[in-house]
């Protein structure tokens, strides 16, 4: 059996996110062999070749790819597939968007966002927001996963594969990049940190959550919000955290401001310790938080900040 | 320009799921249910579409069991010029889904597809990305704005580093995301309007496509439950326990 694993990179760089995804095709067993398509990815791709396990990568360098807009991904991973019975990519927007375009060109049912790999034709996910989790036996010839990567380790790096490059017969295509506004940000990324503190309706503005700030920079944390607070405007799309938003499992995730709503729940519930500040005793967050706080967020945030700072954090 | 908007019939937002005992499933007998929120977006957007003058006719289809006729009147409800009820009670797989929405699709000459990104049952996230393969269009996935000029649609989309912007030639499929719009409530006058809009009924079979599933759901359970925790007195208990006892910071 034969796995390719499609890597999560931005050209210059290979994101952890492949790293676990190899773990989940590792548990299928057979060959893992990754695929790093875009545009001047020598540097991705030879990173890609110290991951533990992996048999060879294959980069396909390309103008279209530079963005792996959905259309020009398809071509490339379709067109691979005919030397693989397995493909899996991590469930970020950038897979999201093309990988059912390629189960359905191959005639396959697609099993989105597994947390879980129990065979090579069996895997688990959740459904209904979490709330419950489906094992399912796919009976397609090839298999087309997309991996929830919080719920796997990340593959270590001593391996030497072989590295090569692939062509790609990509032709015209019937969508074009325009424009990026991505969110600058010195903090580590959301889906990948070790702390995560989020805000949500309750921190009243877009301003306040400068107070969430001072506390991020003292524990490195990666900043987050309920869907309430980015629909408000007070932060940018790209914080929410939650079933349509992003997946978190942090060591440590610290709501703030936040009731703790299902959809909210079923992006960070898997955090390993998960602490909340709310006002309101009887809020949802706390039968899900290992240390609750029922206090004013204006005032606890200023003493936590100081707590910290004392507790030389 | 014909717009086709596909609405799913699922289990209400506010709605726990709850696990069957036997393991089969998700217990949906006596629960409300509702349309997928993602669906009422798309809705939203087609209508205004209509009210702009840019859209010609607004179709909405579903498929699904009797029930999601309700569904499809809600669609109408909003504005919707008319309805295909594809019946089946069978659970049908994104797959088999897309390749029935596809049919629909070229038999009333669409120009543009709406879907929701994901429905908040399943959550398989990809009937729009397999209907845009099948039908070989060009898709803007979790789209946050849209709006076209002459033959092509520029979508902004949410992507997990901010917004991305994409231009595709019509006709094309756009899956919605939470920004896009802020769907209206249906009111009374439309609701009764509505009952009067014609409704076509189909099966899976008029069009030929095979629905067989691929995947075998060998178990449903509940999630590992999270231990309850501990409330503290102040933010200097808190610091302490995060530090002392859990070993965090
Ligand atoms: C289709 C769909 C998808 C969704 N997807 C997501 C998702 O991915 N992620 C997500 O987060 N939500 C999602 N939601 C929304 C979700 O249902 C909730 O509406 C949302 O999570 C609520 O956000 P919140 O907790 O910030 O706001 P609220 O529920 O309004 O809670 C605010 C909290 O702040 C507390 N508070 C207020 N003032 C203070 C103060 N001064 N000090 C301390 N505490 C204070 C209040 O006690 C309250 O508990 C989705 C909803 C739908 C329908
Ligand atoms: C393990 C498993 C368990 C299942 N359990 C159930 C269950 O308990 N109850 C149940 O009803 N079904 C169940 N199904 C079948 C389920 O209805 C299909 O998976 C569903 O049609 C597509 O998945 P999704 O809604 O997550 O798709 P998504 O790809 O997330 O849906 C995206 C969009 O596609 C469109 N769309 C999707 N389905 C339809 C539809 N039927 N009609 C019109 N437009 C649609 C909507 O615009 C929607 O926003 C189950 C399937 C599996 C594999």
């Amino acid at each position: 059996m034969a796995v390719l694993v499609i890597a999560e990179h931005d050209n210059a760089s290979l994101k952890d996110a492949t790293h676990k995804t190899v773990t989940a095709a590792a548990k299928m067993g057979g060959d893992i062999d990754v695929l790093v398509a875009g545009k001047g990815i020598k540097d991705v791709m030879a990173a890609a070749a110290k991951i533990d396990g992996v048999r060879a990568v294959l980069g396909v360098d390309h103008d279209s790819l530079e963005r792996q807009l959905a259309e020009a991904m398809e071509v490339v991973v379709v067109g691979l597939m005919d030397g693989y019975d397995a493909v899996l990519s991590p469930d970020t927007t950038t897979h999201k968007n093309y990988m059912p375009r390629v189960a359905a060109k191959l005639d396959v049912q697609q099993i989105s966002s597994v947390t879980g790999v129990e065979s090579a034709d069996t895997f688990v996910r959740p459904i209904y927001a979490g709330n419950a989790m489906a094992t399912v036996q796919s009976t397609d010839a090839k298999k087309v996963v997309t991996v929830r990567t919080t719920a796997f380790a990340a593959a270590g790096e001593g391996g030497s594969a072989s590295a090569s490059d692939s062509a790609a017969n990509i032709g015209d295509l019937k969508s074009e990049f325009v424009s990026e506004e991505l969110t600058k940000s010195d903090r580590p990324e959301l889906t990948a940190a070790k702390t995560v503190i989020s805000g949500g309706r309750g921190m009243g503005s877009g301003e306040n959550f400068k107070l969430l700030e001072g506390i991020a920079d003292k524990l490195g944390a990666a900043m987050g919000a309920s869907r309430a607070a980015v629909d408000a405007g007070f932060v940018p799309n790209d914080w929410q955290v939650g079933q349509t938003g992003k997946s978190v499992a942090p060591e440590l995730y610290i709501a703030v401001g936040i009731s703790g709503a299902i959809q909210h729940l079923a992006g960070m519930k898997d955090s390993k310790v998960i602490a909340a500040i709310n006002k309101d005793e009887d809020a949802p967050i706390f039968s899900v938080a290992d240390y609750g706080l029922v206090a004013d967020l204006f005032k606890a945030l200023p003493e936590f900040e100081a707590e910290l700072e004392k507790a030389g954090v | 320009m014909k717009v086709l908007v596909p609405v799913k019939r699922v289990l209400d937002y506010n709605v726990k799921a709850r696990v069957k005992p036997d393991q089969s499933g998700v217990d949906l007998s006596n629960v409300k249910m509702s349309m997928n929120p993602f669906d009422e977006i798309a809705v939203e957007e087609a209508v205004r579409l209509q009210e702009a003058g840019t859209a010609t006719e607004t179709i909405v289809v579903s498929i699904g069991p009797a029930k999601a006729q309700e569904t499809i009147r809600t669609g109408l409800a909003m504005g919707m010029d008319r309805g295909v009820h594809v019946q089946t009670d069978d659970d049908l797989e994104p797959l088999a889904v897309a390749k029935i929405l596809k049919a629909v699709a070229e038999a009333e000459g669409a120009d543009l597809v709406i879907t929701g990104k994901q429905a908040i049952d399943n959550d398989y996230g990809s009937t729009g990305g397999m209907l845009a393969a099948l039908l070989d269009w060009p898709i803007g996935s979790a789209a946050n704005s849209m709006s076209k000029d002459g033959d092509a649609l520029t979508v902004v989309k949410e992507v997990d580093g901010g917004l991305q912007t994409v231009k595709l030639q019509m006709p094309a499929l756009v899956t919605t995301d939470l920004r896009l719009n802020e769907p209206r409530y249906a009111s009374l006058p439309n609701i009764m309007k509505a009952k009067r809009k014609p409704i076509e009924a189909k099966t899976p079979a008029d069009y030929g496509v095979d629905t067989t599933p691929r995947l075998k759901t060998l178990k449903v359970t509940e999630p590992a439950a999270r231990e309850a925790g501990i409330k503290v007195e102040d933010a200097a208990a808190l610091v302490d326990k995060l530090k002392n006892e859990a070993g965090v910071l």
